[in-house]
């Protein structure tokens, strides 16, 4: 008989009448690492939300070492010894590290209330230390990497000293020599008798990590049981429910001669040097570059979102001097930022709020400004089906209910509304599934089809190298070399990033995403 | 680099940068400025709005806000001097129940905001006229005056140098600052300012924090208002009025953010208070029309105010990080 650190049985839970979870049943060996996979919308959240006390499943029960566990609320899993690590960060800013990590737990000195601040510095290290981590544990959040602030919140999560872990996507912001710092740790509470489940959207990850892997499909599970027999491909099958050949479309040239978006010699002191590009209608054109290349500010330029020193924008042949976002949207840009949550949507507003938002002003009447709503919800109505966006209630459903996919559709419908016909998309697809990557990929495909320019940012070669006419290769705030189409090869990409000066073997400071 | 370090040192320290410029400028103004006096006469005088605006940082810090305390100041001391009066209560009694009078008012305001879930903005307005009202139907609007062995106080020194108000005053700021600083609660109300979800989740107990910070600034406000008796001796109908807007002043001026999450009882909030009222002195012995001087300390205030928000930018761009190689 195996130890069983955890089970679902048969656990059910229904919102607004839908099934999110379907007689889910599933076991969590004891010192093993369980992968669970599933694209965005499976269920994984809500099952991950039960655990943790955050909802109450409608039927079933959850066995904790074989007991009865009905958490009622995040502390009730915590002193239960179930620990999370979610994708969303949720750490102090305005505190350090230490403090941070020690937020309910401070140690006091002898009979008073005070903290004793050298023990706790003293844990924190040790912790960052097992970590790898070189941060020092006076650090001020706020002035910390994402990727760094990632590690803490792990930090935070293995300082608890509980019995089951659990990790959402952590890796979304880590460089690849993070995260195998990570998995090599990982390992080591594995081998210490911890019991972990991993959620991911990176098969490649799991394929590499995890002991046990279950597959949920629509609040099902579709298939589970020792990683050796889920090939990745027998994975992204089950996930959706379809062979899938292909991740990536068949690839259409449709680039045109018309420059649509030019920019001459762009400078800003300290963050890009003398950047020219051009983008032309129907063409898609691709930006890769290493974490903190200056590929995004530089996008945040163009759009003119932060301020450039010297140096010319075009748009359709017209400059756009010292402009604000405004005018590009004026001129037909638009933007899809990096960051969906802070900078992409309002998570708590409506969908239809959400996908208004830029282009209120074109649906309000004539003289007196009113909002005509009918008009903007057809429309609205109109884009979500094109995106293919799966959602109960454009007026009543909040984005933030949305799965990761579906929350990306609304980033893009937002835009689609204008008929923009220049696109800058910063990782359009981070953090989302398979099957949603490969719906953006074609609405991609479908705006260039129509005479768009696309300009793609990206930290994942292959899907630049799978969707681009040209790629435009980034390091330290400079163009390095510009490829076409026929030149593309993953190799040199990669070389030209690091600018040659690495072996083979050396770290990839490049963030690896869906390798599947 | 070296210009960039001390760029950046002002601008993370503009408040006391301003607080030396003024300070410097007002002895050059007015010589008399620099004596031993008019400093305690300062800081006794920023006694009494500095113990409220202690108050006003914890409430300020969740995020909150507490616009009754001018009235709480009103209502207990209203208390204290009727018991004293008509009812024949020792000074020490009378005193402790007006402090319980601030407490009282306080839990109200905790109870409202996260028992009830109203708007702190809007709930403190209204216990602000409820308590108002409670002083002027208890005094029938008339002025309240306080015995001698209340005044008295004002005049006794602790270790023979110490004027009891500015003792207060200092206690308080200290115990505040070791609190905030150095203890689990303090940090938690930080954290709970900072992103109150998140709060929530790592299973701080928000709502309890939350309440602590009004019912602390409701009893500060009633310590204030009996420092402030032992001053003046005598309390009319618009005692404390617009004293909420002082405390606001002081603890923004010393660094703190609506928003909450950002802002320290030492130095900031106490910067603030000394700030206010040092420009009050300096523009009285700079000779400046009495009319005018609102003017000035208002605009003093303003620019206070905006340069801080322009440093936040500034200190952003210095520390950005360079991508460009060398």
């Amino acid at each position: 008989m195996a130890d069983i650190a955890f089970a679902f049985k048969h656990i059910s839970k229904r919102f607004f009448g839908v099934h999110a979870l379907k007689q889910v049943s599933f076991e969590l060996e004891r010192g093993k690492i369980l992968g669970l996979v599933g694209e965005n919308g499976a269920g994984k959240s809500t099952l991950m939300n039960i655990m943790g006390g955050v909802l109450q499943p409608e039927v079933g029960t959850l066995l904790l070492r074989g007991e009865t566990y009905r958490p009622l609320s995040p502390l009730d899993a915590s002193c239960a010894g179930i620990e999370f690590v979610h994708q969303e960060l949720n750490l102090f800013t305005n505190l350090t590290v230490a403090e941070n990590i020690s937020i309910n737990s401070f140690p006091c000195m002898r009979r008073t209330p005070f903290i004793n601040k050298r023990t706790m510095h003293q844990a924190c290290r040790k912790l960052l230390e097992s970590l790898n981590l070189d941060i020092a544990p006076t650090m001020l959040v706020e002035n910390l990497s994402p990727g760094e602030r990632q590690l803490v919140e792990i930090a935070k999560a293995l300082s608890t000293d509980a019995d089951i872990l659990l990790f959402d996507e952590p890796t979304t912001s880590l460089t690849a020599k993070d995260t195998e710092n990570l998995f090599s740790l990982l390992r080591h509470l594995r081998d210490a008798g911890k019991s972990i489940i991993y959620i991911s959207h990176i098969l490649a990850d799991v394929q590499k990590l995890v002991d046990d892997v279950v597959i949920l499909r629509d609040g099902e599970v579709m298939g589970g049981g020792p990683i050796g027999d889920f090939p990745i491909k027998r994975m992204i099958n089950l996930m959706v429910g379809r062979e899938i050949n292909h991740l990536f479309p068949e690839k259409t040239p449709y680039a045109t001669d018309t420059v649509i978006l030019e920019s001459q010699n762009i400078s800003e002191p300290g963050i890009v040097r003398d950047i020219s590009i051009k983008v032309h209608a129907g063409e898609i054109v691709g930006m890769f570059g290493l974490m903190g290349s200056g590929r995004t500010e530089f996008a945040r330029m163009l759009f003119g979102v932060d301020s450039y020193h010297e140096g010319e924008v075009l748009v359709q042949g017209k400059p756009l001097p010292r402009h604000k976002p405004e005018q590009s949207i004026r001129n037909g840009m638009a933007f899809i930022t990096e960051n969906r949550r802070e900078e992409g949507l309002l998570m708590d507003y409506p969908i239809i709020e959400n996908i208004g938002l830029v282009s209120l002003p074109d649906y309000c009447a004539k003289v007196s400004r009113l909002v005509d709503s009918k008009r903007l919800f057809r429309r609205a109505n109109e884009v979500g089906t094109s995106l293919k966006l799966k959602c109960n209630n454009l007026k009543l459903q909040k984005v933030k209910s949305l799965s990761g996919g579906n929350q990306q559709k609304v980033v893009i419908g937002k835009w689609l509304l204008k008929d923009p016909s220049l696109l800058i998309l910063d990782e359009p697809t981070r953090g989302i599934d398979v099957g949603a990557k490969y719906e953006v990929y074609l609405i991609m495909e479908r705006l260039a089809s129509e005479g768009s320019g696309i300009l793609f940012i990206s930290s994942e070669v292959e899907e630049l190298i799978a969707m681009c006419d040209r790629i435009i290769v980034w390091s330290q705030g400079e163009i390095m070399r510009e490829f076409v189409r026929d030149e593309f090869s993953q190799e040199s990409i990669m070389r030209i990033a690091f600018r040659q000066e690495l072996d083979d073997d050396a770290d990839i400071e490049v963030a690896t995403y869906g390798n599947e | 680099m070296e210009t960039n370090k001390i760029m950046k040192f002002t601008l993370k320290n503009s408040t006391a940068v301003l607080f030396v410029l003024l300070f410097i400028m007002f002895g050059l103004i007015a010589p008399r400025f620099f004596t031993l006096k008019n400093f305690q006469n300062i800081l006794s005088n920023s006694s009494y709005i500095g113990i409220i605006a202690v108050g006003m940082t914890f409430v300020l810090l969740t995020g909150g806000i507490d616009l009754s305390v001018g009235a709480t100041m009103y209502l207990s001391a209203v208390v204290c001097g009727k018991l004293i009066n008509d009812l024949g209560f020792s000074v020490t009694s009378a005193v402790l129940i007006s402090l319980l009078v601030g407490l009282a008012v306080g839990s109200v305001n905790a109870f409202a905001i996260t028992k009830l879930r109203l708007v702190p903005f809007i709930t403190t307005l209204i216990t602000q006229t409820i308590a108002r009202g409670m002083g002027l139907f208890i005094t029938r609007s008339i002025a309240v005056n306080y015995p001698d062995s209340v005044t008295l106080l004002s005049t006794s020194k602790l270790f023979g140098f110490i004027p009891l108000q500015i003792f207060i005053f200092l206690f308080v700021v200290f115990i505040a600052a070791l609190v905030l600083n150095r203890t689990r609660y303090g940090r938690q109300l930080y954290a709970v300012g900072n992103d109150l979800e998140s709060a929530m989740k790592a299973g701080i107990k928000c709502e309890r924090l939350i309440a602590s910070t009004y019912i602390i600034s409701g009893f500060l406000a009633a310590l204030g208002g009996f420092v402030t008796i032992t001053q003046i001796g005598r309390v009319n109908a618009n005692f404390g009025t617009g004293d909420e807007f002082d405390a606001i002043a002081a603890a923004v001026l010393g660094g703190a953010s609506l928003f909450g999450g950002i802002g320290t009882v030492f130095p900031g909030t106490i910067l603030g208070t000394v700030m206010i009222e040092m420009i009050q002195a300096g523009l009285v012995f700079a000779n400046i029309d009495l009319y005018i001087q609102p003017i000035i300390m208002a605009l003093i205030i303003f620019s206070a105010v905006f340069i801080d928000s322009m440093r936040t930018m500034q200190i952003k761009k210095l520390e950005r990080r360079n991508i460009l190689k060398a």
